[in-house]
């Protein structure tokens, strides 16, 4: 049962990466960059309870962090390439 | 008991993988920015909820459980703000939503309003 959520977190993986690679604008790509990054702490978490070891948790937790602070950090870096904005 | 609680575990992941999909289909179909964050909406609540659900039903009451809670605390904080932070930027960045104008079917409809 752990194998199929797993494979349709790939499938979803897969549909995600289309549009973050053909995204018209730069926030569609972080949009799907921040999914699949969610669904890969899905993954990460089913993949340690189908192989019998739940402490594989532990990397989920630090990935759910990393991809959260990834997004605001990718979000402040457009935020200061506008030059015209004055409440930097 | 045990087969109550598998059974109770494969419907959350029946749930949550059917919401994954939906999800998924939603950012890949629909047609701007604003209405893909809803879909990205869909994937870090409905979805990840399900599916951590289950896992927590399978590992019973023990410190992976903890764990398991502590990322779905840690997602229903940061999801929204980052979805925020999405459309706020879009929207800072003049990208217009593509929302359709709704017109009469015929030409009388109008005037009952004035």
């Amino acid at each position: 049962m752990f194998a199929l959520v797993l494979l349709v977190c790939a499938i979803c993986i897969v549909m995600l990466t289309v549009r973050a690679a053909k995204g018209p604008t730069a926030f569609d790509r972080i949009l799907a960059v921040n999914c699949i990054g969610t669904v890969i702490i899905l993954g990460i978490s089913l993949h340690g309870f189908a192989l019998g070891r739940p402490e594989f948790v532990d990397i989920s937790i630090l990935y759910a962090v990393l991809n959260f602070l990834g997004t605001l950090a990718i979000l402040r870096f457009y935020r200061n390439s506008d030059v015209s904005d004055e409440d930097l | 008991m045990n087969l109550i609680i598998d059974i109770a575990s494969y419907i959350c992941f029946f749930i949550g993988a059917f919401a994954l999909i939906t999800g998924s289909l939603g950012i890949l179909r629909l047609p701007d920015v604003y209405s893909r964050i809803h879909a990205a909406g869909i994937i870090d609540t409905a979805a990840v909820g399900f599916i951590i659900l289950g896992m927590m039903l399978q590992s019973g009451f023990s410190l992976t459980s903890a764990k398991l809670a502590l990322i779905v605390l840690f997602l229903f904080f940061t999801s929204p703000i980052s979805g925020h932070a999405v459309a706020m930027m879009a929207n800072k960045f003049g990208i217009k939503p593509e929302a359709k104008e709704i017109k009469p079917k015929n030409k009388n409809a109008g005037d009952l309003n004035g």
